[in-house]
């Protein structure tokens, strides 16, 4: 969250690509369940990057639930009534629907900012999750309803074999998005975003209208948080409305305080780590897990504010200090020599 | 051709009138400048103008069209600018982030998710501002690491880069040390005149009044009561008790001002 963090150059970082082809890789390794929790991670970490994007204009949204769950069941429903199948075209068609409905709800939500920002878009999608429980005869209430299979490219998945599909096209749908993340960051609109923060009343009198500039944030995060119900109704194969409760959405912002908002790296690091220590945490304590994740935040907060991604940071700093020292003392050095 | 005028301009907060009919005409390409004690309403008058604070009567006219009730955000689109006495700046970011920010806002281009801020036309135009105010050479410091007189300096020209037919000042020199004062108000009014851009400065500094103003506003109490050469204006037995103080006389460096002929700004009477 701090402002120090802003990114200086517009270059794609090394790590990155590093990074996304570690878990490239990854794929081929893992076994079928840890496969399963990577999918679900990768997921949750698209919802998370448009929740952090929202995070450096100073807004906390406590509704994202609301766009993964109109995705999950517009794919889900074009999936059952209509037979479209194609993965892809389930989710271009989950987040075209995420994306009208942000533009609705947008221009309520941009004029607010701080708590009532975070209430308002938890309250929208309140009204979302209050509808999926209650229409019993077309969203089968809280037992939910099913997926059929997608398929991709016209081939079957099924199976096993399912499990790497959803697996690699969370990590592509998740490769672009972090990308797509990182070219914002350095256009004007990523500027600007983070100049809310700093000093809104001269981004006004710069001809620039602040409500606009959240607006395209906002439905930029109702995009991603979109991409993010489709894949995740695919790694689940059947939905809830609690995907659109505010506990869902409530995880969302606690993952993305606890991987931290200084870089669009940081959801996908984020999200993986809770994804295994909630899935370890309900394994050796399964009635108390809620305590360990609890236990997880407060040590992130009390020690670093700046959430995982801070290690990080801290590591390259110090590096780059250790670095500095050494060419500082090497041209001590020179200038003894010289003198001689 | 008159290029800003109010009229009748009044706002009242609750029982206080801090400004009463105010008529203020600036033409085309001059220099005004306007003094006045604290709690005058110099602040709240640029406020009305650009239209932060509505007005509770009276109208404003930019280049004849009436600009009564528009937002900051429209009234600076339209070529209206100004400084504000506290520097109004993205203190986290550099000088160079800064005036490239006011490059892409003044050319609309806030919806630009993916090009880089600092392509090649942006940065060329935002350097080149920075180079007419002499910022260049601290393009890479973040701006709350710089002293106050260069960020007085950048605040005036983000506004610059706004390209102003009218810029509204705001205490220019306020916090500046006194050995930069003239330096800086030299690059600034240097810049504004090259553009010929139309501009009012509120000033608490009568020496700098004197050298760079074509023509005083004095306000007190919410209203004009003087509006004329800037040697009459002091010269006046009212404004000198209520606005300069008995002692600024000798100081307003009429007779010889430190580096050149303050003269030259102020045309003869």
């Amino acid at each position: 969250m701090s402002t120090g963090l802003l990114p200086r150059t517009g270059a794609f970082p090394a790590f990155g690509t590093v990074a996304l082809g570690i878990l490239a890789v990854l794929g081929l390794l893992l076994t079928d369940w840890a496969a399963f929790v990577f999918t679900v991670a990768l997921a949750k970490s698209l919802i998370v990057l448009g929740i952090i994007l929202l995070m450096r204009a100073g807004l906390v949204s406590f509704g994202q639930g609301l766009y993964v769950a109109a995705s999950a069941y517009a794919a889900a429903f074009a999936s059952r009534l209509w037979g479209i199948t194609d993965a892809f075209v389930l989710l271009v068609l989950g987040v075209a629907v995420s994306v009208v409905l942000a533009v609705l709800v947008g221009p309520i939500v941009s004029r607010y900012r701080e708590i009532f920002f975070a209430m308002l878009t938890m309250a929208v999608s309140m009204v979302l999750y209050g509808f999926l429980l209650k229409a019993y005869s077309i969203t089968g209430g809280t037992d939910g309803i099913g997926m059929r299979e997608p398929t991709l490219l016209g081939m079957v998945v099924s199976g096993i074999a399912a499990r790497r599909a959803y697996y690699y096209l969370s990590l592509l749908v998740a490769a672009v998005a972090v990308y797509g993340a990182h070219r914002l960051d350095h256009s004007p609109l990523g500027y600007m975003v983070r100049s809310i923060r700093d000093n809104d009343i001269r981004l006004e009198y710069l001809g620039v209208s602040v409500r606009q500039v959240i607006f395209s944030t906002y439905v930029l995060a109702a995009a991603l948080a979109g991409c993010g119900g489709v894949l995740t109704a695919f790694a689940l194969g059947h939905i809830t409305p609690d995907l659109a409760n505010w506990t869902a959405s409530g995880e969302y912002v606690f993952i993305a305080l606890f991987a931290g908002s200084g870089n669009v790296f940081a959801p996908v690091v984020g999200s993986i780590v809770y994804q295994f220590l909630q899935t370890y945490a309900a394994k050796y304590w399964p009635y108390t897990w809620h305590i360990a994740m609890g236990a997880a935040m407060l040590l992130i907060i009390l020690f670093m504010p700046e959430g995982l991604w801070g290690i990080y940071e801290r590591i390259t700093a110090w590096r780059a200090g250790k670095e500095a020292t050494v060419v500082a003392r090497g041209a001590a050095t020179d200038g003894r020599v010289g003198d001689a | 051709m008159v290029a800003l005028e109010t009229r009748n301009l009044s706002r009242q907060f609750g029982a206080v009138q801090a400004c009463r009919d105010i008529n203020v005409r600036l033409l085309h390409g001059e220099i005004v400048g306007m003094v006045g004690a604290n709690g005058a309403g110099k602040t709240t008058l640029l406020n009305l103008i650009t239209g932060y604070l509505k007005p509770t009567a009276g109208q404003i006219f930019y280049m004849q069209d009436d600009i009564t009730g528009l937002p900051p955000r429209e009234v600076s689109r339209k070529g209206l600018a100004r400084s504000f006495q506290i520097p109004q700046l993205f203190s986290s970011l550099t000088v160079l982030e800064n005036m490239l920010i006011a490059v892409a806002g003044t050319r609309r281009e806030h919806r630009d998710f993916w090009r880089l801020l600092a392509d090649r036309r942006r940065l060329d135009e935002a350097r080149e501002i920075l180079d007419l105010f002499g910022l260049l050479p601290m393009e890479h410091q973040a701006v709350d690491q710089l002293p106050q007189g260069a960020r007085k300096l950048l605040d005036i020209a983000v506004a610059f880069a706004q390209h102003p037919k009218v810029l509204l000042l705001d205490e220019p020199t306020s916090g500046v040390s006194t050995s930069d004062k003239f330096p800086v108000m030299d690059t600034i009014i240097a810049a504004l005149r090259q553009q010929g851009v139309t501009t009012l400065f509120v000033e608490h500094d009568m020496e700098v009044i004197a050298r760079y103003a074509q023509r005083v506003l004095v306000l007190h109490e919410g209203r004009i009561i003087f509006n004329d050469l800037p040697q009459r204006v002091f010269d006046d037995e009212t404004v000198r008790r209520l606005v300069v103080g008995q002692r600024a006389r000798g100081r307003t460096g009429l007779e010889s001002g430190p580096g050149g002929s303050p003269k030259a700004a102020v045309p003869d009477a």
